[in-house]
């Protein structure tokens, strides 16, 4: 690692004043800490976080729930109210990473993980998103595990998360700090595609902070299901992941929530097939209809096509067990 | 370019427990605690495998939870109540989890028995693996390479029963 200088902030106030261009917030650490072995980053200063006030988890007024940017994944995952109200959370959180990096991770963090994109760690090689302008390898290269729908010329990375996945079937929010006070991003504006400004993975400025994310009140943990498709039955990261939420009245589907992970550089969520379920008596065929109109817009590599017919059945399966679920955890992944 | 910081002046004073003695120390901003454990306490029991948090060998608890200390900064480490594979036993009297892996012969090689260990213990704390399904998957962050895989989740299925509840 590049030498660095190390601060810790007492108050929110003192950590936004302490960010610029040469320095890097640090809580978890389990990416950054990762991408600083590997020189993919260099910050001159370190500034750790994990001394501030935003480790709890609360209800909202509103009857959601409020989770401090500071909250380790797997406090989040076991969190009773997550576990009662929000079991795709905590299926989508449970299915990454390992226990211990679960332990380490935080949930502000989580959503601001870099991609896994080989050429992106590997700085022997070209990669728009870590030195712009320099070219993407992965268009032509070694691309199985890359983006299949809303990249561009100049990256085909994807986003790694699993809890985001989640968190945008939930339409989150996203309350972060800055030298202007605070603001709230909804989750599905917060990550952005990489167009031709890859090195940006999402609308969060330099100077800012995520404090928590709020989960509204909404009632989809009777019908919910993540499922993570990946190269071996534990610890890696999904060639495919489907977040399924339904709220079903009399077979009949009232609200749907449908967001895919491991196929773009963002969580991806498409509101007209979400449209396209709602009020329609649930059944195989409308899952296959939505499945198929949410991956007419997909544009696979040479090497990731497999994709496309994955991601289809994972959607299929996804929104089915969601609507046979009940009120249960049920099988994890 | 940056002017190259004075790597003296970045030290930092770092106070923590670790296998129940207090130490005071002083690291430099960059040093992980495995590398602190393994060069600067002779606590060469923690293994480095990856170093990059995918292998699990650097297992040990941070307040009775796991943690991959090659992902962990030192520094970031202030007040905290470390155990490693050294600090298990209690005396000569093998703590449940090392006496399981020798009972089970859940090792070939060895390396990655101490994270598998701690690894294990953490797993008894949190208090989630109800059957050996579970075991296996709140397992999957230790890898052995020599595939002693089968035996490990004996181990740590005949010791929990042993350690439910207890914290290292």
């Amino acid at each position: 690692m590049t030498p660095f200088s190390y601060h810790k902030p007492a108050s929110l106030d003192e950590a936004v004043s302490l960010a610029g261009p040469s320095s890097r917030f640090i809580a978890g650490g389990t990416n950054l800490v990762d991408l600083m072995k590997e020189n993919v980053e260099r910050p001159e200063h370190l500034i750790d976080i994990t001394g501030l006030a935003l480790k709890a988890i609360e209800e909202t007024p509103e009857g959601g729930v409020m989770i401090g940017a500071l909250v380790s994944n797997a406090d989040l995952a076991w969190h009773p109210l997550v576990e009662a109200r929000y079991p795709l959370l905590a299926q989508a959180i449970l299915a990454g990473a390992s226990p211990q990096l679960r332990n380490m991770a935080s949930t502000g963090g989580n959503l601001l993980q870099r991609t896994r994109c080989y050429y992106f760690y590997d700085t022997g090689t070209p990669c728009n998103k870590r030195e712009p302008g320099s070219g993407c390898p992965a268009r032509q290269g070694l691309n199985r595990m890359h983006a299949i729908l809303g990249a561009s010329d100049d990256c085909v990375a994807t986003h790694p998360s699993d809890m985001c996945v989640a968190l945008a079937a939930l339409a989150a929010v996203v309350h972060v700090h800055g030298p202007a006070g605070a603001r709230q991003i909804p989750f599905a504006d917060f990550h952005r595609l990489p167009g031709d400004t890859p090195q940006r993975d999402n609308q969060l400025a330099q100077d800012e902070l995520i404090t928590g994310i709020e989960l509204p009140a909404e009632p989809f943990a009777a019908h919910c299901r993540y499922i993570k498709v990946r190269d071996r039955a534990s610890y890696a990261f999904a060639l495919v992941s489907v977040a399924a939420a339904l709220q079903i009245e009399k077979g009949v589907i009232r609200e749907a929530r449908l967001a895919l992970g491991g196929v773009a550089h963002k969580p991806w969520r498409d509101p007209a097939v979400e449209a396209l379920l709602q009020g329609k008596p649930a059944s195989t065929e409308l899952f296959t209809h939505a499945a198929d109109a949410l991956l007419q817009a997909a544009k696979p590599l040479a090497q990731n096509g497999f994709k496309v017919s994955l991601a289809r059945n994972a959607i299929i399966r996804a929104l089915s067990e969601a609507c046979a679920a009940d009120n249960s955890l049920g099988e994890m992944q | 370019m940056t002017a190259t910081p004075d790597q003296g002046a970045l030290q930092r004073p770092l106070q923590m427990t670790i296998n129940g003695e207090h130490k005071t120390l002083t690291v430099h901003p960059w040093t992980t605690l495995l590398d602190l454990l393994r060069e600067q306490l002779d606590l060469a029991g923690t293994k480095k495998g990856c170093d990059h948090g995918q292998c699990g060998a650097c297992t040990v608890l941070r307040d009775g939870k796991r943690i991959n200390a090659c992902l962990t900064l030192a520094v970031m480490c202030e007040g905290a109540e470390l155990v490693t594979i050294e600090g298990l036993a209690d005396g000569d009297r093998l703590h449940p989890m090392q006496q399981a892996f020798i009972t089970q012969d859940a090792f070939q090689c060895g390396y990655c028995t101490p994270g598998q260990i701690c690894s294990a213990v953490g797993l008894a704390n949190e208090g989630r693996a109800h059957n050996r399904d579970d075991i296996r998957e709140l397992m999957s962050g230790n890898l052995c390479r020599c595939g002693a895989y089968s035996n490990i989740v004996a181990a740590v299925e005949e010791a929990l029963p042993l350690i439910k509840g207890a914290r290292p």
